[in-house]
């Protein structure tokens, strides 16, 4: 991942994934009390549930033997900071229990689940940046006129639609009354591609919509700072064409935070997927955890707040990875 | 105490300074009409109301809009219309009684914070972190379920979910406040602290916090109809707009005004307060733009 930013500069190679390599370490060391303290307070959580799991889990029928069992075997009876100690061991060791309903391993259910929500956020990712950033940049350079208010109108309302509601409406429309569009359900990539993509296409769209807003008001403001600057002034001064200007140099240092906050968005479309795969019934992370709140499965919905928490601060540690990467000024303090 | 009593120490006042300035952004105006216009709706609901909320009528199931059911009916013969009225009182009270929630753990917890630094802020920047790793929706809804399904509990857990941005963004004002010469002033003259903070550096960091606050009602809004639409909120046959849509996702082909409305007033109401936030940003902080 690391090769790709230095390849044009060999001069720095020899120190560049050094520093790297010093800035991952030490961004893992920062996290762990954070993941502690984490994991504390999503196993308090449980421990706030009004009910006995067990009892919820049997129902009617309780047999005490059943139920005594049921209790020993799921570390119930054991003082509470025991309890702890064990689940976070299981956890290290990528055991995140198993589910009471259908006593299938979480991190099993985590896994079949995982790769839908992530193709469905990967495609709200894509249409983000492809409505964005262009927009985000026409607005910049065109600013204070019609297309700029405009543009910022759209992205305000992008930020302001309820993900579901849109949902609903672009069904209606798409599905209902153009029949163009599967109205909802998931069909593996590997199964058919094209239906895969044609099928994710509206709820990609509506998970993208805030997101895409956001990227807009950044790459216009970042814009309008680069624009604004020396440098691009003397490009301009030496002749070179404005959509020259605007591409090759403006952008591309405009494109530097963008690319860090692209990651950081990511880890808000996961967790935007729960909606969205609510209304156009994708099996997903969402819907699992959805289903597990509603079912009273508490290892579920612990193990994927977890594994979100977990997910969303490896996405930044890796936002700061990339900010170095991308941008080799930072690699040497002065 | 009494050279204290008698040294007047004149904080730069900031509260005010961009009061004109939001009179005159036309987003801000636009925002503050659309929510003014829906506290209207909400404070007047029993009086603007042409039908009972909760009155179902078997004669009058799913009716498209019409003179007697301004919005059209739902799948049971009620009213939308007045239900939307009853449900924008479900909807800004979530979204005040949230952000009011996350301001009053959030806003002690990061003034101490900043203002003491050392041991106190480690531990509550440690916890924050690590709430600020799940995603607020995402903690929400484990908040809710814990919690057990109702409006209350929702704007609870949604209250809890957005706590940690006021502490973070209180915490790095008061750092930047604390090191003015007035606020060393106090201290030198040896006020108590708690004294320090209400008067000098409370009034100082307010104004990107009153910002935060305006447009976390907005995301706070949209959070209620989530967790509503999910079954998590507002309890039926209460109305709420979240769990409207929830019931009309069902009708979409019979009864598309079921989804239509609510949803519609979802987003005005929120636009109305990310306007009102964008204004207020505008106005309270120029050094933005």
């Amino acid at each position: 991942m690391t090769g790709g930013g230095f390849r044009c500069r060999p001069s720095l190679s020899k120190k560049g994934p050094d520093a790297v390599l010093k800035l991952i370490v030490r961004r893992i060391l920062l996290a762990l009390p954070t993941l502690i303290i984490l994991s504390m307070i999503i196993f308090g959580l449980q421990r706030l549930l009004p009910g006995d799991p067990i009892q919820t889990m049997m129902a009617e029928e309780s047999d005490p033997q059943v139920v005594e069992f049921l209790r020993e075997k799921y570390r119930l009876n054991d003082p509470i900071p025991l309890q702890y100690l064990a689940w976070v061991g299981n956890v290290l060791q990528g055991d995140f229990g198993s589910s009471l309903r259908t006593g299938l391993p979480v991190t099993q259910m985590i896994l079949q689940k995982l790769p839908i929500t992530v193709q469905l956020a990967s495609m709200a990712m894509i249409m983000a940046l492809l409505i964005g950033i262009p927009a985000g940049v026409i607005a910049a350079v065109r600013k204070n006129t019609m297309v700029d208010y405009a543009a910022n109108a759209v992205a305000l309302s992008g930020m302001s639609v309820p993900n579901f509601w849109l949902g609903i409406i672009l069904i209606m429309v798409f599905a209902v009354s153009w029949k163009i569009l599967p109205a909802s359900g998931y069909v593996p990539i590997t199964l058919d591609f094209w239906l895969s993509i044609k099928s994710m296409l509206m709820p990609g769209f509506v998970l993208s919509t805030a997101v895409a807003a956001y990227l807009m008001r950044h790459t216009r403001s970042a814009m309008l700072s680069v624009l604004s600057s020396d440098y691009i002034r003397t490009a301009r001064a030496k002749g070179l064409l404005s959509n020259a200007v605007i591409i090759r140099h403006a952008l591309r240092n405009a494109l530097m935070p963008i690319v860090t906050l692209s990651t950081l968005l990511f880890g808000d479309l996961l967790a935007g997927a729960v909606l969205t795969e609510q209304i156009f019934v994708i099996p997903g992370f969402g819907k699992l955890i959805v289903d597990a709140v509603f079912t009273r499965d508490y290892a579920v919905v612990q193990g994927v707040v977890l594994f979100t928490a977990i997910g969303f601060i490896a996405m930044n540690i890796l936002a700061d990875v990339l900010y170095i990467v991308i941008n080799p000024r930072l690699r040497h303090p002065q | 105490m009494t050279l204290a009593s008698q040294i007047e120490i004149v904080a730069p006042r900031r509260r005010f300074r961009g009061f004109s300035k939001l009179a005159g952004n036309r987003g801000a105006l636009v925002g503050g009409a659309i929510v003014i216009f829906f506290v209207v709706l909400a404070v007047f609901a029993p009086l603007l109301a042409t039908h009972d909320p909760f009155a179902s009528a078997f004669t009058s199931v799913r009716k498209p809009p019409s003179a007697e059911f301004l919005l059209g009916t739902d799948e049971i013969g009620r009213d939308i219309f007045s239900r939307l009225l009853f449900g924008a009182r479900a909807s800004l009270m979530a979204g005040v009684v949230s952000v009011a929630i996350a301001l009053a753990i959030g806003l002690p917890l990061g003034l101490v914070a900043g203002y003491f630094g050392g041991l106190v802020d480690g531990a509550i920047s440690r916890v924050i972190d690590a709430l600020l790793a799940i995603p607020s929706l995402i903690l929400a809804i484990a908040l809710a379920a814990t919690l057990g399904p109702s409006l209350m509990n929702a704007m609870l857990a949604i209250g809890i979910a957005a706590t940690p941005i006021f502490v973070r963004l209180t915490r790095g004002q008061v750092l930047a406040v604390k090191t003015e010469d007035y606020v060393e002033g106090a201290r030198a003259i040896g006020l108590p602290h708690g004294l320090i903070i209400m008067r000098y550096i409370l009034p100082n960091v307010l104004s990107p916090v009153v910002v935060q606050a305006t447009i976390t009602i907005a995301t706070a809004i949209i959070a209620e109809a989530s967790l509503s639409f999910l079954g998590l909120g507002q309890q039926p046959p209460n109305p709420s707009w979240g769990s409207m849509l929830n019931t009309a996702k069902n009708f979409m082909t019979q009864a598309p005004w079921m989804s239509i409305f609510p949803g519609g007033a979802i987003f005005l109401v929120v636009l109305g307060f990310n306007l009102l936030g964008d204004g207020l940003r505008d106005a309270l902080d120029p050094r933005d733009h």
